[in-house]
């Protein structure tokens, strides 16, 4: 029962990272249309930018604060070099830029921080675990994750919900015409979108470089799994993504970790252990796929077009 | 937004065969033809390697824009296949049964079979939501190979003999297996050929033009789309076999969604909804990879920005090449 | 227009392509990981290659050397393109390396099919030294069993009666598990295997641990995976609540990352940095005075590599077709190795001994240090599956 806990916990935890990743892919996808294969690009970036600032000011939070500000800086440099002449394309012609985007980063980064990846240490302080219950011990680095990507969810919707800023975001994903139509400097909204993606897919990056390393490539698997989200959470919708990642956080870490349990029982350890996180990993696409089939919105959609 | 019903894409295409579009694919045909005689006179095999790597994902490439050229399905799982393919093959080899004429229905069977499936669950849905359906499709399959573990699982699994076929044909000559898959290169491009020029195909590229008014017409799209894309499952299961028994090793990494990423830019690349494109895609594309390689440690950082650029700029748009200039 | 361009150029660059004449060079392809989180292990072994190399003053049987690396990225798929291109484009005489014994696994049977002389510097796969052995394939290695069974011994001395096993899912990892299975005497009562090599987080499995609650936990993981899982083992709190006994998990490359995390945590080597004869003297000190830090037996392994080559292409004085007299000379292990004096088994695979080794600190710096002799002369058990003589 306590692991189960402490596997539901390391589920949330992994929910909030996907979460941070999906908000961004999101916004962009509902707000201007683009299929954004390079939304993982800025996840690595916002790790390896992390990781060097932390090299050269010897301060952990230093690192994270100047890591987010490089990431928003590279997100609008880029909108404004690359992406926006994508917005009139088809999602095909999208996905191909995207993913020579994807390619070019990759090698870009082989290049300045060369191949063999960097780390990102943490702090002392953050080196133990806590007790959060009797018999459940939790490491405080992972709390920490779970609770700052909280703040940022609260702080993202406040800014949705709450500001000026939010009201044009959310007409521009429902209806992107009327919104160029009343007048409002769409460009520049395009692009504060676009950074504000990119700044919490580095965060995200940012987030997770201690507990994995920060190599070339990092952020294509997670990728996939953050198109997963938005799509079973509706495209466009900041609530959808939350709730779905949560739940893909979840069914991929219990999946892991009792399923080849479950399977050792019919087959042998390895068998078990080789089919139990390929089972989960499955379950996650059959049911996204089953959304599609009959809810091909997603749960929360947010545009009525 | 309303093409006219007879419009210019749904015209018999020209019949005369030098036409100044013509020139590239006859050329390279014609180089393609000649790699074994090269590669018998200087030696140099590695080059006959990498052309059957072309023809092997031309021919995948070919069974892609069958449904994306004509069809308007933009599938971002169609490396599936060349697993599925591939597996069919290594599986068999593995339990014992190495014979080419039951390997190779198994692949493509195999293959139509997955792709039946796909297709009925996913061509009720359009756009970004086919192109992630598609992809969740593949998905599951890689995650299904990398959990066999008996046949290697994530590590692959080694393929010690290539397909017999009882004597007719030794696939361990490598200019024997060239030729072999230049013929059904050809014959793929061929049977494409006459698929899209036939009233099924005229189906095929009428629905994607517009769909409402084919089934208001009383065509059974979905139907004939389904066929469609089983076929193209079925033809790129057959690349998938071949390029098991090029490469002697088959992996889950084959059929990762970058791997169909890779197809798509070979199809968009060589030209959308043209019958050689496919070809001209392939080979630009491994031998820019295998080139640019040679001439430099980082070969994404002109690569990359080549495929944005195509993206940009190609014919205003891929959008334009289907709908404006038809190449046959 | 643009499409046009785009394959006149590539048709161009290919042209700039295969090799041209060859004078008389002994030509070697170098395969290991270069990229992500275990590059600094092929770091190491090009570091130690180039070194043992300028021993012998770049000459290998009196002919000059040329060496091409390859990166497998840590990949099956990729390392047999490689090796096939080495083979195939770049025409080599030996290919040196193979860290992962996926990647070797894969790539085996181009290798064997070409018949090119090949010493693996690390993967130690047991289809290699059984089955799958080749008059062609050397190790200056191990069988993966041998390591883990070592410590197995060491485990039945401490004591240890119920055993914690963690290791990563692919074929090394799981020989690592069950070649401890062999000596250890104790109860295993629990077996977990990780994704491999994507997954680096490693809480599920340290919780289930300390709620299965072991007199020792006994864990395989290479590269940066181990720093990986030995800062989490100290992060979940776990150091100094159950011991934990390694192998391949630490070394002299994870040990400036560790520091003094890995102090006190003991493991199992063919070769530790201290080894007391010239060979190995002259290879640690030199290895320090040229990169600034301490090889590893990866490295170790690979700079032997240099002189079994050597000893090959000397006893056919440069004649590099004479396939049969390199094996026969190679067979003998005539050179002088980092690890002493050893032979080869019938299945070209070493027999040789296992050290204990143990972190220690000393003043600022934390070293490997060899604590006794855990068993001599030991050989892998797959050798009679070898149908080699």
């Amino acid at each position: 029962m306590l692991y189960f806990i402490e596997q539901c916990l390391n589920g949330v935890q992994l929910g909030m990272l996907l979460f941070l990743l999906a908000a961004g892919l999101t916004l962009v996808f509902g707000i201007m249309d683009l299929v954004n294969l390079a939304h993982g690009s800025l996840y690595m970036l916002g790790a390896y930018f992390a990781a060097t600032f932390a090299v050269l000011t010897g301060s952990f939070v230093l690192a994270i604060v100047l890591a987010l500000i490089a990431s928003l800086v590279v997100g609008m440099v880029l909108e404004v070099v690359a992406i926006r002449r994508l917005y009139e394309r088809s999602h095909l012609d999208q996905v191909l830029g995207t993913f020579g985007l994807l390619l070019f980063f990759d090698e870009a980064v082989r290049l300045i921080w060369g191949p063999a990846g960097m780390t990102l240490a943490l702090p002392p302080e953050m080196l133990t675990a806590i007790q959060l219950i009797p018999g459940v011990y939790y490491p405080i680095y992972r709390l920490v994750i779970i609770l700052v990507a909280l703040a940022v969810a609260a702080l993202l919707y406040f800014m949705v919900m709450r500001t000026r800023l939010g009201m044009l975001i959310r007409a521009g994903a429902s209806n992107r015409e009327m919104v160029g139509a009343l007048g409002i400097n769409i460009k520049l909204l395009y692009t504060l979108v676009f950074g504000l993606g990119a700044a919490l897919a580095g965060f995200a990056g940012v987030m997770q470089a201690p507990i994995l390393t920060v190599q070339i490539g990092m952020g294509e698997n997670i990728l996939i799994l953050a198109f997963v989200v938005i799509i079973i959470g509706g495209i466009g919708s900041i609530r959808g993504a939350f709730v779905a990642a949560v739940f893909v956080g979840l069914v991929d870490n219990l999946g892991r970790a009792f399923l080849p349990d479950i399977l050792h029982r019919i087959l042998s350890t390895n068998a078990a252990a080789t089919l139990g996180p390929a089972l989960s990993s499955m379950s996650i696409y059959m049911v996204m796929a089953a959304i599609l089939v009959f809810r091909p919105e997603g749960l929360f959609p947010a545009a009525s077009r | 937004m309303t093409a006219p019903l007879l419009d210019s894409s749904l015209a018999a295409p020209s019949r005369s065969w030098l036409t100044p579009g013509n020139a590239l694919p006859a050329g390279l045909i014609a180089i393609l033809a000649l790699i074994p005689v090269y590669a018998a006179v200087t030696g140099d095999t590695f080059a006959m390697t990498l052309f059957t790597r072309v023809l092997i994902l031309a021919l995948g490439a070919t069974s892609l824009n069958l449904i994306m050229g004509y069809g308007g399905m933009v599938s971002f799982g169609h490396a599936a296949y060349l697993g599925i393919g591939g597996y069919a093959v290594g599986i068999l080899a593995k339990e014992g049964i190495g014979s080419g004429f039951v390997q190779w229905p198994a692949a493509i069977a195999a293959s139509a079979i997955y792709a039946l499936v796909v297709g009925a669950l996913s061509l009720r849905t359009r756009g970004v939501y086919f192109i992630m359906i598609t992809l969740a499709f593949a998905q599951m399959i890689y995650y299904v190979a990398i959990g066999l573990d008996r046949y290697g699982g994530d590590d692959g699994l080694t393929i010690y003999k290539r397909s017999t076929f009882g004597g007719l044909i030794d696939l361990n000559n490598k200019a024997l297996f060239y030729y072999l898959c230049f013929a059904l290169l050809m014959a793929s491009i061929y049977l494409t050929a006459r698929l899209i020029n036939s009233r099924f195909g005229l189906t095929i590229r009428g629905a994607r033009s517009n769909d409402r008014r084919m089934r208001a017409i009383g065509f059974p799209t979905f139907r004939y789309r389904l066929v469609c894309f089983a076929i193209a499952g079925a033809l790129c299961g057959l690349a998938g076999a071949l390029l098991a028994n090029h490469t002697n090793f088959i992996s889950p990494a084959l059929m990762h969604w970058t791997r169909s990423g890779d197809l798509i830019v070979m199809v968009v690349l060589g030209g959308l909804g043209s019958l050689f494109g496919p070809l001209v895609g392939a080979a630009t594309f491994l031998l820019l990879e295998e080139g640019l390689s040679r001439i430099t440690q980082y070969p994404d950082l002109i690569l990359g920005p080549v495929l944005l650029l195509v993206a940009i700029y190609v014919n205003g748009g891929i959008e334009g090449l289907i709908e404006g200039r038809w190449r046959g | 227009m643009l499409r046009i361009g785009l394959l006149a150029a590539t048709a161009l660059a290919l042209a700039a392509g295969p090799a041209t004449a060859q004078d008389k060079t002994v030509k070697i392809g170098f395969i290991s990981t270069f990229s992500g989180p275990t590059a600094a292990i092929g770091n190491d072994m090009k570091n130690s290659f180039e070194l043992g190399l300028d021993h012998v003053g770049r000459k290998l049987g009196g002919l000059p050397v040329e060496v091409i690396y390859e990166d497998d990225t840590q990949k099956p798929e990729v390392g047999v393109q490689k090796t096939q291109k080495l083979i195939e484009s770049d025409h080599v005489d030996f290919v040196v390396g193979y860290i992962w014994s996926n990647v070797l696994l894969a790539s085996l049977k181009p290798l064997v099919d070409s018949k090119t002389m090949t010493v693996v510097t690390n993967a130690g796969a047991s289809q290699l030294a059984g089955e799958l052995c080749s008059p062609y394939v050397f190790s200056t290695s191990w069988n993966n069993d041998q390591t883990p069974e070592a410590m197995g011994l060491y485990m039945n001395q401490k004591g240890i009666k119920k055993a914690f096993l963690i290791g990563p899912n692919y074929a090394a990892g799981r020989d690592m598990l069950a070649g401890l299975k062999l000596t250890y005497k104790g109860e295993v009562i629990g077996e977990e295997y990780t994704r491999w090599p994507d997954q680096l987080d490693f809480s599920a499995e340290l919780s289930k641990a300390r709620a299965a609650n072991p007199d020792a936990i006994y864990v395989f993981y290479p590269g940066g995976a181990g720093v990986q899982f030995i800062t989490q083992y100290v992060q979940a709190g776990l150091k100094g609540q159950i011991p934990l006994y390694q192998v391949f998990t630490i070394d002299e490359l994870s040990l400036p990352r560790l520091k003094d995390l890995a102090v006190g945590i003991p493991g199992a080597q063919e070769w530790v940095n201290d080894l007391p004869n010239e060979t190995n003297k002259k290879f640690v000190a030199d290895y320090i005075a040229k990169y600034n830090k301490r090889p590893s037996f990866y490295g170790a392994q690979t700079y032997d590599a240099v002189g079994l080559i050597d000893s090959a292409v000397t006893a056919v004085k440069g004649d590099l077709t004479q396939k049969e007299a390199m094996r026969k000379e190679m067979e003998k292990a005539d050179f002088k190795s980092v690890r002493g004096p050893f032979k080869f088994g019938n299945n070209h695979i070493p027999i040789q001994n296992f050290y204990l080794q143990d972190v220690v600190k000393q003043g600022d710096d934390y070293v490997l240090k060899t604590v006794a002799t855990i068993v001599k002369d030991d050989q892998d058990r797959f050798h009679d599956k070898c149908p080699m003589k």
